[in-house]
C-alpha cells in the first residue's frame, strides 16, 4: 500500500487559535479551563468548561471573521466554523492550493464531529415550538448537519475527492485521520484534509452530559484543577470545544512537490467494545485490541513506542486504558512516556482524536512530552512515565495516539518521524 | 425613501452583506445581491418579522427585486 504523510496542521483549542500558540502554552503547563462564560450555566451541576478564548485575533485569540465572512458565518452553527478555520490553517500550512482540475480531484475532505449543531437544534426546537414552523431558518439543516465541514471546505478550496464525515463520538477525529489515510494508501485520492471539530458547551450540552454522570462538577472554585487524569481526585471530564484538522498526502506526492513533511502514518487499528453504551469494558480488552491492531500494521513492536497520548478523560475509565497500555508494553513500560493532554484543553470529544494526533506530530517534531497537568496522586502505580504537570524532553521516534467513544468505538493511530 | 424602504434596504444590507449603494429599485436579489435561493428565504421570513405581516409562499416566489418587495410590503402593511 502507499505511504501517507502528514505535510498540513490546524487547530482551534481552548488553549489558543493555531497550532504554535496552542502548542507553546500547552508546553507551558496552561490551562484553558475557566467558568463558563457564553451562556448563563449557574444552574447548572458543572458551570465550567475549556472555552476557545474569543477575540481580535491576535494573541492566540479566535475572531470568527478572520476565518469566514459575518453573513455566511450566521448561517453555520459553532463547530463548523471550527472546522472551516482549523482546515484553513491546515491547507495553508501545507501550501497544497492546486489550480488544475485533475489534483483537485485527487484531494478529498474527511472532517467529522462527535455531535455536530447540538445548539443549533436546540435553540430552533425552542423557536418552532415558541413562534411556529415558519419561523425556522432556511439554513437550519446545513448549518447543523455534520458533514457541512466536509462540504464548506471542499467549496472553499475547490477540493472535488471523496467527501466524507465520520461520526464515532469521542473517536471521531481519530478515525476520521485513519480513514482519510486508509483513502490514500488505497488509492482513492493522493491529499485529504481531515479532522474533527466540536462545539458543546451549550446549556443542553452540559446538561446531557451532567445526566450521563460524566462531567466534572466539584471544582467551581479552581476549574484549573479540575481535569487531572490518572489522579486520585479526579470527578469527571472538563468539557471543551474547537477542531483539529490534518493535510495527509502520499508520501511521493509530498516529495515530488517539496512539502513540508511532518510526520508519517504508519499504524491505525481499531475495535468495538460490545459492551455498554457509555462505559468502556472494565478489563480493557476492546482499547487493547484496538492498540494491537495499530502496532500491526505499523509493523513495529510495542516496545518501539516512546510517546503515548492518552485518551485519558479524567474519569474514573482512566486507569482501565492505563492498565491496557502497560499489558501492551509488557517489560518496556518504563521506558514510554504517556501523558492526557485533556488536563490542559479539556475533553473535544469529536475534535479530541484529531487535535491529540497533531500533538503526537508536534512532539515527534520537537522531542518532547506535553504533561498531564493536575497530577498530583495518581490513583494507581504505574511503571509508566505520565509526565506530571512539566514537559518531558526525550526522544520521540514513534508515537500513538488513542481515542475511545460512547457506544464502544475505539480508534488508535500510530504516528512515526520521517528520517532525512 | 420611504420608511418602508430605508427598512427593507437595512435588512438586505444585514443579510446580503452587500453595499447599500448596490441596492437599487430593479436590483435582483439573485442576479445582483449575491443571494442563493435560501437567501431568499430568509429574506421573506426577515420582512415578515421586521412588517409584522405574512408574505404567502406564492407571493414570495414574485418578490424578486428589492423594488418587488417594497411595493409588495407597502401595499400589504
Amino acid at each position: 500500500m502507499r505511504r501517507v504523510v502528514v505535510t498540513g496542521l490546524g487547530m482551534v483549542t481552548p488553549l489558543a487559535c493555531g497550532v504554535e500558540e496552542t502548542w507553546s502554552r500547552l508546553l507551558a503547563g496552561q490551562s484553558g479551563a475557566g467558568p463558563i462564560t457564553r451562556f448563563d450555566a449557574s444552574h447548572l451541576a458543572t458551570t465550567y468548561a475549556c472555552e476557545v478564548p474569543r477575540g481580535d485575533g491576535t494573541d492566540g485569540t479566535f475572531n470568527p471573521d478572520d476565518w469566514m465572512e459575518p453573513k455566511e458565518a450566521r448561517k453555520v452553527d459553532e463547530f463548523i466554523l471550527y472546522g472551516v478555520a482549523a482546515a484553513e490553517q491546515a491547507v495553508r500550512d501545507s501550501g497544497w492550493m492546486p489550480e488544475d482540475e485533475d489534483s483537485r480531484c485527487r484531494t478529498g475532505v474527511m472532517i467529522g464531529s462527535g455531535i455536530g449543531g447540538l445548539s443549533t437544534i436546540a435553540e430552533t426546537a425552542v423557536l418552532l415550538k415558541e413562534r411556529g414552523p415558519r419561523r425556522v431558518s432556511p439554513f437550519f439543516i446545513p448549518g447543523a448537519l455534520i458533514n457541512l465541514v466536509s462540504g464548506h471546505v471542499s467549496i472553499r478550496f475547490g477540493f472535488k475527492g471523496p467527501n466524507h464525515a465520520v461520526v464515532t463520538a469521542c473517536s471521531t477525529g481519530a478515525h476520521a485521520i485513519g480513514d482519510a489515510a486508509r483513502l490514500i494508501a488505497f488509492g482513492d485520492a493522493d491529499v485529504m484534509v481531515a479532522g474533527g471539530t466540536e462545539s458543546p458547551i451549550s446549556e443542553i450540552g452540559i446538561a446531557g452530559f451532567n445526566a450521563c454522570k460524566a462531567l466534572s462538577t466539584k471544582r467551581g472554585d479552581t476549574p484549573e484543577a479540575a481535569s487531572r487524569p490518572y489522579d486520585a481526585d479526579r470527578d469527571g471530564f472538563v468539557m471543551g470545544e474547537g477542531a483539529g484538522v490534518v493535510v495527509l498526502e502520499e508520501y511521493e506526492h509530498a516529495k515530488a512537490r517539496g512539502a513540508k513533511i511532518y510526520a508519517e502514518v504508519l499504524g491505525y487499528g481499531m475495535s468495538g467494545d460490545a459492551y455498554h453504551i457509555t462505559a468502556p469494558s472494565e478489563d480493557g480488552a476492546g482499547a487493547l485490541r484496538s492498540m494491537k491492531a495499530a502496532v500491526a500494521r505499523a509493523g513495529i513492536d510495542p516496545s518501539e513506542l516512546d510517546y503515548i497520548n492518552a485518551h485519558g478523560t479524567s474519569t474514573m475509565a482512566d486507569v482501565i486504558e492505563l492498565a491496557a497500555v502497560e499489558r501492551l508494553l509488557g517489560d518496556s513500560a518504563g521506558k514510554a512516556t504517556m501523558s492526557s493532554t485533556k488536563s490542559a484543553i479539556g475533553h473535544l470529544l469529536g475534535a479530541a482524536g484529531a487535535v491529540e494526533v497533531i500533538f503526537c506530530i508536534l512532539a515527534i517534531r520537537d522531542q518532547i512530552a506535553p504533561p498531564t497537568l493536575n497530577l498530583d496522586t495518581p490513583a494507581v502505580e504505574t511503571p509508566i512515565d505520565l509526565a506530571p504537570k512539566v514537559a518531558r524532553k526525550r526522544d520521540i521516534r514513534l508515537a500513538l495516539s488513542n481515542s475511545f467513544g460512547f457506544g464502544g468505538t475505539n480508534a488508535s493511530l500510530i504516528l512515526g518521524k520521517i528520517e532525512s | 425613501m420611504s420608511d418602508i424602504a430605508d427598512r427593507v434596504k437595512k435588512i438586505v444590507v444585514e443579510h446580503l452583506g452587500v453595499e447599500e449603494g448596490k441596492i437599487t429599485e430593479g436590483a435582483s436579489f439573485i442576479d445582483d445581491l449575491g443571494a442563493d435561493s435560501l437567501d431568499t428565504v430568509e429574506l421573506v421570513m426577515a420582512f415578515e418579522e421586521e412588517f409584522g405581516i405574512e408574505i404567502p409562499d406564492d407571493a414570495a416566489e414574485n418578490i424578486q427585486t428589492f423594488g418587488d418587495a417594497v411595493k409588495f410590503i407597502t401595499e400589504a402593511a
